[in-house]
């Protein structure tokens, strides 16, 4: 292209509003690393859309200097279908909450993930519901004491990735909000995937379920509870980079210690590519504290994109049929005429 | 009798002139009923009668063979005069089994026509319609009606013979048996379903033979036997010049659809989720993609709901269509509509209800939810098509009023219509008003854009996302006027509640007036609205014919009503409001103009018969 872009910034992605999060909410360093991946993408401002729910996550769209969209609790992911259907150009990022997408609007999280929808979810998950003032959420580990579950939650958990691995996801990732660099390196990623990425953040809520991610976003704490994937290497993580993650005979994962006994080339290697979802999905089940929790691409596989097939559909019944004819639609079927001066 | 028994010549048997005749096709599920009463409506029309129609089938895909639940109908009225209704009583009744024989005879005039299938009379089938003997057996009951038996199982199989079908390929084409009796019996032309039977079943030519000769079979026996002594004819009707064709209601919404947006070169997203009526517009809009439509299967209504408002924000013509469970399921994406000021058309095609209530039978009581079925201060325009091809226009304003008045508009169609069918007079292009689909393009302000700034019909801009310079949140949440960004002050929220009821409201101004049909003031005003037109308009006239001083208005516009509806109301003595519900219309009326206005309610999932409304307003006149 010839006519250069003027370079953006993120300051240019700043609304006028006020940011209004609880002091130290995980949501605002989530928002400033979206404002820095944003302007390197080398697409005009105009082009963005923010799509949200309900909640504090939701409230994202007003502090973003682009279109944006409040919907309704759970919704957000088919207003953003329709938002697509109509203006395909977009580049549309779906904000939700763990309450917003896993418990109200479930259904319409299952159902965008499997059409492939050309959008990026981006799941902020507290483990709880904040906007509400701190009821137990789809993800809160069983036993939470909330104010709705004094005695302490009685149903399992959500685990957000194999959900979405099981709605044949073809992008997941996951990272942390305080973990800027990778964050940002995570959004960025997502960004350029063609399809529905599902990015899940672990975002603290200072206020009514704090340290929920500790384990994973602590510095002296994280290296050993979480492990970096990169495609193609193998899942080496701890503080001394001495630990591995390798297949048993069973085919099920095990922490080993990287020594003289066990080398590199004895660990899984990560294959974010791989068609099959088996891999992605035993990632998703290794939990703190048995297992590092992966961070980073889990899955990103290439699949029809619903967005762009509607539109080609549109467009090969104008090609098959030429664009509507008005006078030969009206005609169709059987016609007959009434003379004027029947008697 | 057997064909074999020789006839009369045919010119023995005369040929009798009539206006109007009600024919109703009526057997079980699979019998075949629905497409025999649609041939012979189309067949009807193309020879140039006025024609209604009134389907009515069974929820169950095929409930029991046999059995009373099963039981499929179509009614057909054609006539050589401009008629409105289907028709009250029955002239010819069609029935295939015992069942059907017991669910419809009662709508048979005395001295009607009946036409039996003689062979389904066996002893199973009637028990299954609780028949302790068999009513054909010289019963008393039957005596009032010219009762033709007819073998119609045997002679198909018969007609079929030597092309190899098998006993149910066979049995299956014995609806076209009947038509084609029926065809000979009303003087119709075969060929349009002839042609039909070619293009249906061209690449199966085993099948489309049998139909054909189990067609004719039909009509060669009602020639050759002696029974039917008299056949009739029913001249095309004087209708105003011009070409015409028939149209069903959700046939009608959805050509509409298509053709405004090919008219106004704005993309159309449809939306919805299969239902009962409403399936069929999703079904034919979906055909219909070369005209810049998109269609969206969603996975429930909440999801078509909420992808019409993220259409609409899009820039889109965003539509959807749904039946009253559905529509409760919208209400708070509706809501989301309304707040921010999307433009947007909800159809909602009424069954009867509540809950899953009746799926295929017709009603109007989804009117207060139209009304008031959302939280908070949400008030919508409502208008409501009369007839089947009113759709097409009512659909067209509706699109043209959500985007001149940046706010969703409901559609209230109903079963009966969206099933119903009418002849159309096929509309010249040059008539049809393109949508004016306006974005805003630059900033409104010196301070950037606002979204919220209104012009003086209180109207915001819609702005289309892409566009530079433009970039702007709106969402669920109270919002100041003109800039929009999020507020909750009291003074802002009163003054946003009644600016967004104001703006509604203020849509009165640039609606037509009400036509009376009659005088402006009298003795008795009926105000109907929807699909209850037909019935309503001919009791009016059969009344007026009388002498007495009834006047009618029927209501297209519900919200905001006429600027004129008050002063009619009260300039009539009294006022009568039928309508399929339990007096929803009435509710409205009585406390936004506080007349008496007196309710006449039916709700049996059926439409009025002018005989009902005829005999209301001379009960209340005579009061
Ligand atoms: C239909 C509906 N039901 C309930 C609510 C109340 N509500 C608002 S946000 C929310 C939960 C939010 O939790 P989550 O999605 O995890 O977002 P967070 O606030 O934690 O970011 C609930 C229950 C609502 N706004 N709408
Ligand atoms: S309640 Fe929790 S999630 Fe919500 S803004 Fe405050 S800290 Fe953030
Ligand atoms: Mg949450």
């Amino acid at each position: 292209m010839s006519t250069l872009l003027p370079q953006l910034t993120a300051k240019d992605f700043a609304s006028d509003q006020e940011v209004r999060w609880c002091p130290r909410c995980g949501d605002y360093s989530i928002l400033a690393q979206m404002k820095k991946v944003l302007p390197e993408l080398g697409i005009p401002r105009e082009k963005f859309c923010f799509v949200s729910g309900i909640g504090c996550s939701s409230r994202f769209p007003y502090y973003m200097n682009c279109y944006g969209f409040h919907s309704i609790h759970g919704r957000a992911p088919a207003v953003a279908t329709g938002v697509k259907l109509s203006n395909p150009e977009l580049n549309v990022w779906v904000i939700t909450g763990d309450g917003d997408a896993l418990s109200i609007g479930g259904n319409h999280l299952m159902h965008a993930i499997r059409r492939n929808l050309d959008i990026n979810i981006i799941l902020f998950n507290n483990q709880i519901y904040g906007l509400t003032k701190g009821q137990y959420s789809p993800t809160s580990p069983r036993g939470s004491r909330t104010k709705s579950t004094p005695y302490g939650s009685l149903d399992n958990p959500l685990n957000p990735l194999s959900v979405v691995i099981g709605c044949e996801a073809t992008f997941v990732a996951r990272s942390v909000d305080v973990d800027t660099k990778h964050l940002a390196a995570t959004l960025t990623r997502a960004a350029h995937h063609k399809g529905t990425s599902f990015v899940e953040v672990y975002q603290d809520c200072n206020v009514f379920n704090p340290g929920a991610f500790y384990y994973a976003s602590k510095k002296g704490e994280k290296e050993d509870n979480i492990v970096y994937l990169e495609h193609g290497k193998p899942l080496i993580f701890g503080k001394e980079k001495d630990k591995g993650v390798r297949l048993n005979a069973h085919g099920r994962p095990e922490v080993v210690e990287l020594n003289g006994g066990i080398s590199e080339d004895d660990l899984l290697f990560h294959d974010e590519n791989a068609e099959d979802p088996s891999l992605a999905f035993l990632l998703a089940q290794m939990r703190h504290p048995e297992f590092p929790e992966p961070m980073g691409v889990i899955r990103n596989v290439s699949r029809p994109v619903y967005d762009e097939s509607v539109r080609n559909q549109v467009l090969a019944a104008k090609e098959l049929h030429g664009d509507g004819d008005i006078e030969q639609l009206l005609n169709s079927g059987d016609t007959w005429v009434v003379e004027s001066d029947q008697a | 009798m057997s064909v074999a028994d020789l006839p009369l010549s045919p010119e023995d048997r005369h040929k009798e002139s009539v206006d109007t005749v009600v024919i109703r096709f009526c057997g079980d599920s699979g019998d075949g009923m629905q497409l025999a009463g649609t041939q012979f409506t189309n067949v009807s029309a193309v020879f140039g009668n006025d024609v209604c129609t009134l389907p009515d089938f069974p929820a169950e895909i095929r409930a029991p063979a046999g059995t009373i639940a099963g039981v499929s109908g179509f009614q057909i009225c054609f006539s050589s005069q401009e008629i409105h209704t289907p028709g009250d009583e029955v002239d010819t009744l069609v029935a295939m089994n015992p069942a059907a024989l017991k669910s419809n005879i009662a709508d048979l005039k005395r001295g009607g026509t009946l036409i039996v299938n003689e062979d389904a009379f066996e002893k199973s089938n009637l028990k299954k319609a609780g028949y302790e003997s068999n009513p054909l057996d010289g019963d008393e009951n039957l005596a009032a009606f010219r009762v033709h038996k007819v073998p119609m199982t045997r002679l198909t199989r018969d007609a079929v013979e030597g092309l190899g079908l098998s006993q149910t390929e066979a049995d299956r084409c014995k609806n076209f048996f009947a038509l084609g009796l029926v065809y000979w019996l009303y003087d119709r032309d075969s060929k349009p379903t002839l042609d039909w039977i070619e293009a249906k079943f061209g690449k199966k030519p085993k099948i489309a033979e049998a139909n054909v000769r189990a067609l004719t079979g039909g009509s060669n026996f009602g020639f050759s036997t002696e029974a039917f002594t008299v056949h009739y004819e029913v001249a095309p009707a004087k209708l105003a010049a011009g070409k015409y064709r028939k149209i069903t209601g959700n046939e009608a919404l959805a050509m509409g659809m298509a053709i405004a947006a090919r008219l106004s070169n704005a993309d159309l997203v449809f939306s919805g989720y299969p239902i009962t009526p409403a399936s069929d517009i999703l079904h034919e809009l979906s055909k219909l993609k070369h005209f810049g439509v998109s269609t969206f299967q969603a996975e429930d209504e909440i999801a078509a709901m909420s992808a019409t408002c993220g259409a609409a924000f899009g820039g889109a013509l965003a539509v959807t269509a749904s039946s009253g469970p559905g529509i409760c399921l919208k209400g708070e994406a509706m809501g989301l509509g309304m707040i921010t000021e999307l433009p947007m058309v909800i159809i909602d095609v009424q069954r009867g209800g509540p809950s899953t209530g009746l799926p295929t039978k017709t009603e109007q009581s989804d009117l207060l939810m139209a009304f008031f079925g959302r939280n908070g201060e949400s008030p919508l325009p409502i208008i409501a098509p009369q007839t089947p091809g009113d759709c097409f226009w009512a659909i067209q304003e509706a699109l043209r009023m959500a985007v001149e008045f940046m706010t969703p508009v409901i559609l209230l169609s109903d079963g009966y219509i969206a099933n119903g069918a009418e002849p159309w007079m096929v509309p010249e292009v040059a008539d049809i008003q393109p949508i004016k689909v306006k974005y805003i393009t630059d900033p409104n302000t010196d301070d950037g854009y606002w979204p919220y700034l209104r012009d003086e019909r209180l109207v915001r801009p819609w702005a289309r996302p892409g566009t530079p310079g433009l970039e702007h949140r709106i969402g669920g949440l109270e919002k100041r006027d003109g800039t929009g960004n999020v507020e909750y002050s009291p003074e802002n929220h009163e003054h946003m509640s009644d600016t967004r009821a104001r703006k509604v409201a203020n849509i009165a101004n640039f609606i037509p007036a009400l036509e009376v049909d009659g005088a402006d003031s009298g003795d008795l005003l009926v105000v109907s609205w929807g699909g209850t037109f037909g019935a309503c308009r001919t009791a009016v006239r059969n009344a007026q014919q009388d002498g007495k001083r009834v006047s009618h208005v029927h209501l297209r516009y519900l919200n905001p009503f006429p600027r004129n509806l008050e002063t009619l109301l009260k300039s009539f003595k009294k006022v009568l409001i039928p309508e399929l519900n339990l007096g929803q219309l009435s509710i409205v009326i009585r406390s936004k103009y506080l007349v008496d206005a007196r309710s006449y309610s039916k709700i049996q999932g059926k439409p009025f018969k002018v005989a009902e409304v005829y005999n209301k307003i001379n009960e209340f006149l005579m009061e």
